[in-house]
C-alpha cells in the first residue's frame, strides 16, 4: 500500500496551480463577468497547449493517456482557481462519454479535437424541473433525429458538440449531436454561477447519432469523482482565504484568528476537507484500477466533497463579515460554484442511495 | 498510489492469516458473553503470549527491542487480519504495548528496556496510565501529585483519576511534579511504578454505563526507586508527549463504525420493509458512512507518511475527532430508528441491548485521548497556523499560579 500522489502527480498539481492561479485571478474573473464573456478563451488555449485537456484521453486520439487520478489532480486545481472554463463539461463529461461509449469512428472524429481544445463539448441530461430519469426523460432519438428540450446545460454557449441523454427505443441512451446545425437552438439562461453559464438547448429534428456503447452510470460515477476533486480544490481555497483573512483582521485587541469560535470552525472544515480529499483519491484510484469499487467510492467522494465545500464556502464568507458580501471580496465566486457542483449530476439523496446500494458484503441494500 | 498489497505485503498477510486461523480460535471470546474483568485480563494475557510465541507481538517494534521489526503497513495488515476474530484485546494490554513500551524504548535506559519490554510483549505485565488528575485533564501539565527525592528513592504523594484498568494492572506509567518552582511543563518527572507498592490505593469509579473500568488512584508516601525513573529529572513532559503521540494513531482494526449501524437499520422492521427503506434514514447513514470511508483513506495517507519517516503531528488527531462525533450521532440515530423499543428492548434482543451500551460508551471517545475541543485547537494552531490561545500560566513558576 502506498496512498499518496506520486512525485509526477505532485509536479503536475504544482504546474496547474501555478498557471491557473496566475491567470485566473479574482480581478480577472470579475472582469470576465463584467464584460459578459462566455468563458476564458485565452486560458483555454493555454491549458490546451500544456496538455491538460488531453490528459486522460488515450494517446492514439491525441491525448497524453494519463490516469483518472492525474485528471483528478488537474480538476482539483480547476476548483481551487474557480476557473471560467468548460473543462468539466468538455473533458470530464463529453470526452469521457465518447471515450467510454463511442465507436472507433466516433472517437476518431471527436477525441482529438476535444483534446486539442479545438472543439468544446458539453453534456445535456436535465429536462427542467422534472429531472432526467423515468418519465421526465422526454427527449427522443429516432431515425437519426433528436427532438426535445434539455435545460439547463452548462457551457452550451461555447460548445460545438453535445452528448445528450435521450430516449431511444423506449430506453435512456446517449446520443452525439453536433451543435452547429439548424436543428439546434441555444438560449442563454440566468445562471447562478456567472462563471459557468447555462443554456436551454432545443432540438428540432437535429441530426444525431447513437453512441455505440452505453455506460450512463459509469459515466456519472467517473464524473462525480472529478467533481469531487474540483470541490476539494474549492474548499481548500476557501479555507485558506478564511484563515488568511482571520490572521490579518484584528478586533478587541487581538487577531480574529486567535478566537476559538473561529479556530474551531476552521479546524472542522480542515477535517472535512481531508476526509473528502482522501475519498477523492480513492475514487480516482478506483476509477482507474478497481472498477468494482467505483460506485461506492464515487458516491462517498461526492457526499463528502460537497459537504466540505458547502461548509467552507459558507463559513469563508461568514468569517469575512460584511466585506464578504461585497463584489470586491472574492468569497462569492466559490459560494456560487459550490452550489453549481452540489446540484449538477444529482442530489445528495441520489448519491446516498447509490452508496447504500453498493455496500460490499452486506444484506443492507436499498430498496 | 496503490491501495492493494504489494507482493511482500500480500505474503505477510497470507502468513498472518494462516497463523491466526490456526491460533486464534482457541482464544476467541464467545459472542454475547460478558466476562468479569479478571477473567478478561487472564485471557488477554494468554492471547498476548500466543502472539509472542508466534512471532507476532510488537510487529512494528524494532528487533533490537524484541519486536518483529516490521513495517507500519505490516502492523496495519496484522491488525486487520486479527480483527476478523473475536479476541480479548483491551486497554489492559494496549496501554503496555502502545504507551509503556514506546516511552521506555525511547526515554528509558538499557536496564529498564531489558526489564520491562520483553515481559510486556509476552503478556506477563499489564499496565495502567497514571496521568490525569482532578485538576489536570486536558491541561495535563497542571498536575499536583509530587515526588520528593529521598536517597535512592522518591516519595510520591497525590491523587490520579480516570486510571483505566488500574485495578488489574501490574505496573503504571506515572508522571508527577518534582520541582514546583519552575513553569509547569518543566518541573515534571516520569516513572514506572509497581502497582503493588505499599501506599497505592485503587478505588473503582462507577461509570455512567454502570461498569467500573476506571479508577481513582491514591498515592500516599509511595516509595519509587530512582532506578524506575524514565528519562532525566524534569523531562517528564517529553515522555508524556511520546505516550500521547502513540495514543493518537489508531490501528484501524476497529469493528465499530457505520456498517453495524446500517445493518441494524436494515434488520429493523418498518411498515412493509425495513428502516433502511426510508430515504431520510438512508441519507443520514450514507453521509456518515461516506465520512467514515474518508477517515479510513485519510489514515492510509497518514500511514504512508509514517512509513516514510514523516511525522503526521496534529493531523493524527483528525481521525479521532471526526470519528467520535460521528459515532455518537449515528448511534443516537440508530436508537431513534428502533423507536420506543430502544428504550426497553425485549430480553432476547441482544443487538438493541448493545446499542444502548454503545450509545452511552460513545461519549467517551469525545473526551478520552484528547477532548474534541483540545484536538481542534491543535489542528487550528499546528495544521492551519493560527495563533495559540491566550494563556495566563506561561512562564509562571507552578507554585506562583
Ligand atoms: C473512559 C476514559 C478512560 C480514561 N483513561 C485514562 C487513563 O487510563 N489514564 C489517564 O491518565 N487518563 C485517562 N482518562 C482521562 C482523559 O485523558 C481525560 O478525561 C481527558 O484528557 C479530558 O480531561 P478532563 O476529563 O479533566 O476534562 P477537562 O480537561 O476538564 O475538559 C472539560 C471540557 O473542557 C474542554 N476544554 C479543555 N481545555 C480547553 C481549551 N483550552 N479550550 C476549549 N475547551 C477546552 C474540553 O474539551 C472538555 O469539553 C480517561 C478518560 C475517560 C473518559
Amino acid at each position: 500500500m502506498n496512498f499518496d500522489l506520486s512525485d509526477e502527480q505532485k509536479m503536475l498539481a504544482e504546474q496547474a496551480r501555478g498557471l491557473l492561479g496566475e491567470r485566473s485571478t479574482p480581478d480577472h474573473l470579475r472582469s470576465l463577468i463584467e464584460s459578459g464573456a462566455e468563458w476564458d478563451e485565452p486560458l483555454w488555449r493555454e491549458i490546451a497547449g500544456m496538455g491538460f485537456l488531453g490528459a486522460a484521453i488515450p494517446e492514439e486520439f491525441g491525448g497524453l493517456g494519463l490516469t483518472e487520478l492525474d485528471l483528478g489532480v488537474i480538476s482539483e486545481e480547476m476548483g481551487r482557481a474557480n476557473v471560467a472554463l468548460p473543462f468539466f463539461s468538455s473533458i470530464v463529461l463529453a470526452a469521457d462519454a465518447i471515450r467510454l461509449t463511442g465507436s472507433a469512428a466516433q472517437k476518431a472524429a471527436w477525441l482529438p479535437k476535444l483534446a486539442s481544445g479545438e472543439a468544446v463539448g458539453t453534456f445535456a441530461y436535465v429536462e427542467g424541473a422534472g429531472g432526467w430519469t423515468g418519465p421526465a426523460l422526454k427527449a427522443t432519438f429516432e431515425g437519426g433525429a433528436l427532438n426535445g428540450v434539455k435545460t439547463p446545460v452548462a457551457d452550451a454557449g461555447v460548445a460545438t458538440v453535445a452528448v445528450v441523454l435521450a430516449r431511444a427505443e423506449g430506453k435512456p441512451a446517449l446520443v452525439l449531436v453536433n451543435l452547429d446545425q439548424p436543428g439546434v437552438t441555444r438560449t442563454r439562461l440566468d445562471s447562478f454561477d456567472q462563471l459557468r453559464p447555462h443554456y436551454a438547448l432545443t432540438f428540432a429534428n437535429a441530426s444525431a447519432e447513437l453512441l455505440a456503447g452505453q455506460a450512463i452510470e459509469e459515466l456519472f460515477d467517473r464524473a462525480v469523482v472529478q467533481a469531487a476533486f474540483e470541490a476539494v480544490g474549492g474548499a481548500d481555497a476557501c479555507l485558506t482565504m478564511a484563515r488568511d483573512y482571520a490572521l490579518e483582521r484584528a478586533m478587541f485587541g487581538r487577531p480574529l484568528a486567535s478566537y476559538q469560535a473561529i479556530k474551531h470552525k476552521l479546524a472542522d472544515i480542515a477535517v472535512a476537507l481531508e476526509l473528502a480529499r482522501s475519498n477523492a483519491y480513492f475514487g480516482g484510484w478506483a476509477a482507474g484500477e478497481s472498477p468494482d469499487d467505483l460506485p461506492a467510492a464515487a458516491a462517498a467522494a461526492r457526499l463528502t466533497a460537497i459537504s466540505a465545500f458547502e461548509r467552507a464556502a459558507r463559513e469563508n464568507l461568514q468569517v469575512h463579515g460584511g466585506i464578504g458580501y461585497t463584489w470586491e471580496a472574492n468569497c462569492h465566486f466559490y459560494y456560487r460554484r459550490e452550489r453549481t457542483l452540489a446540484i449538477s449530476l444529482g442530489s445528495r439523496e441520489a448519491w446516498a442511495d447509490r452508496l447504500i446500494a453498493h455496500l460490499p458484503g452486506t444484506q443492507a441494500k436499498a430498496a | 498510489m496503490d491501495f492493494n498489497d504489494t507482493p511482500e505485503e500480500a505474503a505477510f498477510r497470507a502468513e498472518a492469516r494462516a497463523w491466526l486461523d490456526a491460533s486464534a480460535p482457541a482464544h476467541e471470546v464467545p459472542e454475547g458473553v460478558k466476562l468479569d474483568d479478571a477473567d478478561e485480563v487472564r485471557r488477554g494475557r494468554a492471547w498476548q503470549r500466543a502472539l509472542y510465541d508466534g512471532g507476532f507481538a510488537g510487529i512494528t517494534l524494532p528487533k533490537a527491542l524484541g519486536g518483529r521489526g516490521g513495517t507500519v503497513i505490516e502492523g496495519v495488515v496484522f491488525a486487520e487480519e486479527e480483527a476478523r476474530h473475536r479476541l480479548p484485546k483491551g486497554p489492559y494490554m494496549g496501554i503496555g504495548l502502545g504507551m509503556a513500551i514506546p516511552v521506555i524504548g525511547k526515554h528509558g535506559n538499557d536496564t529498564q528496556r531489558a526489564r520491562f519490554i520483553d515481559r510486556t510483549l509476552k503478556g506477563e505485565l499489564t499496565w495502567c496510565q497514571l496521568f490525569s488528575e482532578p485538576s489536570a485533564g486536558s491541561d495535563l501539565a497542571n498536575l499536583r501529585s509530587k515526588a520528593v527525592r529521598d536517597g535512592d528513592d522518591w516519595i510520591v504523594n497525590g491523587q490520579k483519576v480516570w486510571s483505566s484498568w488500574a485495578h488489574e494492572s501490574d505496573w503504571g506509567i506515572l508522571v508527577v511534579r518534582t520541582d514546583p518552582t519552575v513553569p509547569k511543563h518543566k518541573g515534571l518527572t516520569f516513572f514506572v511504578v509497581d502497582m503493588k507498592t505499599p501506599g497505592i490505593e485503587v478505588r473503582p469509579i462507577k461509570q455512567i454505563s454502570g461498569a467500573s473500568d476506571f479508577n481513582e488512584t491514591f498515592l500516599t508516601d509511595v516509595r519509587i526507586p530512582d532506578a524506575n525513573r524514565i528519562g532525566a529529572v524534569g523531562e517528564g513532559w517529553a515522555c508524556c508527549m511520546t505516550v500521547l503521540m502513540g495514543e493518537r494513531l489508531g490501528s484501524g482494526s476497529s469493528k465499530s463504525g457505520m456498517m453495524p449501524i446500517i445493518e441494524y437499520a436494515a434488520a429493523t422492521p418498518r411498515g412493509a420493509g425495513t428502516a433502511l427503506d426510508n430515504s431520510a434514514v438512508r441519507l443520514a447513514l450514507a453521509e456518515a458512512l461516506a465520512e467514515e470511508r474518508g477517515g479510513k483513506y485519510f489514515e492510509a495517507r497518514l500511514r504512508t507518511m509514517v512509513s516514510r519517516g514523516e511525522n503526521p503531528g496534529a493531523l493524527a488527531g483528525m481521525v479521532k475527532l471526526a470519528y467520535a462525533g460521528r459515532q455518537q450521532r449515528a448511534l443516537g440515530l440508530a436508537m431513534e430508528i428502533r423507536g420506543p423499543e430502544a428504550l426497553a428492548p425485549s430480553a432476547g434482543d441482544a443487538a438493541t441491548h448493545d446499542l444502548q451500551y454503545d450509545y452511552i460508551w460513545s461519549t467517551v471517545m469525545r473526551i478520552a485521548g484528547g477532548a474534541d475541543e483540545v484536538l481542534k485547537n491543535q489542528i487550528a494552531e499546528r495544521v492551519l497556523g493560527m495563533p495559540g490561545d491566550v494563556r495566563f500560566d506561561k512562564n509562571v513558576p507552578f507554585d506562583q499560579l
